[in-house]
């Protein structure tokens, strides 16, 4: 109990409270940059056994904000190489890895092993997903998100005062794919999702010790460029539980990635050769999905002008019965667009120029 | 009658946080939601709730002098 000597001593948590971290199982959802300042904070506070989803390998770029990893942990999965340092940090604590994506086939029986759910993901997917799972289950989910420099924390699924509201309260359906970009396009500085997943860790300890105010009904977001907090309080929305799954089956026939418009697989990646190739025997349609004056500018080739944004109002200016390439900068807003042309419009076929215009322009 | 818009995530690309004077009283979240479309069409394309006085409100939600409206949009970023 040494360890614990100086969380002890603060009469909200005490001996009692120390007890309860020590029996109480949280997952966390994406060991990435909400994940891994949550889990570190969570295991060095004694939580007696933390589940760690992901399915991805460490990368490069993760390192200046995913916090738990080191260069060499490069190619690593990265629930390997959190449950090591985590477990190195503290040994009391039981450590679960799930290396696998939490999908409607896996996250009912891995959610159900647990008391609380702490969701780090990326994406609106897995957060819908989550979610529906955690309501039908009746479990804790406790929210973290961030967008450049703000972020957002809350808590949902818990009955305070005759209210308990979810994420579908807030938003009942996910947003267009095209409107709102993840960290890898939109860009983000590590300390945003630290103190964002730091705040979620401070929610799991209220919650479990019962020390102050949980944010129950309550969505925070916090802005790093001006440190200002900005506090809402959430109440049910009439449409929450009409686009929710009813119950588990439900759940499991879900297609969450269709549905917030997620890679559907149904479009072809290609090369620059492929690409000079194609346009040359097929006379596809070719569109830049930038933004308007984003260099470098294209003028090798003839093509439209749709940024990624204002797809969505040009879908009729698509003629579906000849092939579409989109590209973008570096192959990543394309894929959204691509996805869109496939789910929207119904496009047989859709190609996507992998690494975007400038590895185009430098393979040339 | 006076109101305040405060403005959350990406809508800050399309919208600045500003103070917005209204002829019609009374008036509700719909008329400013309405309002703000019409003067940043962008708006149109985008998933946001509003907030007044730091609680979230719908349409039919009514306005007095001085509220606060958060237009807030979902982050999902990790």
């Amino acid at each position: 109990m040494q360890r614990y000597q100086k969380q002890i001593l603060l009469n909200e948590i005490g001996v009692d409270g120390q007890r309860r971290l020590s029996e109480t199982r949280v997952l966390v959802i994406g060991a990435g940059g909400l994940g891994c300042p949550a889990l570190q904070y969570l295991a060095a506070a004694g939580i007696g056994c933390l589940g760690i989803a992901d399915f991805d390998t460490v990368d490069v770029s993760n390192l200046h904000r995913q916090i738990l990893y080191q260069t060499d942990d490069i190619g690593v999965p990265k629930v390997t190489a959190a449950a090591r340092r985590l477990q190195a940090l503290n040994p009391d604590t039981r450590i679960e890895v799930f290396d696998e994506a939490v999908d409607t086939a896996n996250a009912l029986e891995i959610l159900a092993r647990f008391d609380l759910v702490l969701d780090g993901s990326d994406n609106f997917p897995t957060r819908y997903l989550v979610n529906d799972a955690c309501v039908l289950l009746n479990k804790p989910l406790v929210y973290g998100s961030v967008f450049r420099f703000e972020g957002q924390v809350g808590v949902f699924n818990v009955l305070e005062n005759g209210r308990k509201t979810n994420y579908r309260d807030l938003f009942p359906e996910p947003p267009d794919p095209t409107e709102v970009a993840d960290c890898n396009e939109a860009g983000v500085i590590g300390v945003v999702p630290g103190i964002i997943g730091i705040m979620q860790a401070a929610e799991v300890v209220k919650i479990v010790t019962g020390a102050g105010k949980p944010l129950y009904n309550r969505l925070l977001t916090y802005h790093a460029l001006t440190n200002s907090m900005y506090e809402v309080e959430v109440f049910p929305h009439p449409e929450a539980a009409l686009h929710a799954p009813e119950n588990a089956e439900a759940l499991r026939n879900m297609d969450y990635a269709w549905f917030c418009g997620g890679p559907s697989g149904a479009f072809t990646d290609i090369g620059p050769a492929e690409f000079d190739a194609l346009r040359c025997a097929e006379s596809p349609l070719i569109i830049d999905v930038r933004n308007a004056g984003e260099a470098p500018s294209v003028t090798e080739f003839e093509h439209l002008c749709i940024p990624l944004s204002e797809l969505s109002h040009n879908l009729h200016r698509i003629e579906k019965n000849r092939p579409v390439i989109v590209f973008c900068q570096t192959g990543v807003r394309s894929i959204t667009a691509a996805n869109v042309l496939v789910d929207r419009l119904g496009h047989g076929r859709v190609l996507n120029l992998k690494g975007g215009i400038i590895q185009w322009k430098t393979k040339r | 009658m006076k109101i305040t818009i405060l403005v959350f995530g990406k809508l800050t690309e399309i919208l600045p946080q500003q103070h917005l004077e209204l002829a019609d009283e009374p008036t509700t979240v719909g008329t400013v939601r309405a309002r703000l479309e019409a003067q940043f069409p962008a708006l149109k394309s985008m998933r946001y709730r509003m907030a007044v006085d730091k609680k979230m409100a719908t349409d039919d939600t009514p306005l007095t002098e001085n509220a606060e409206v958060a237009l807030l949009p979902p982050f999902s970023g990790g």
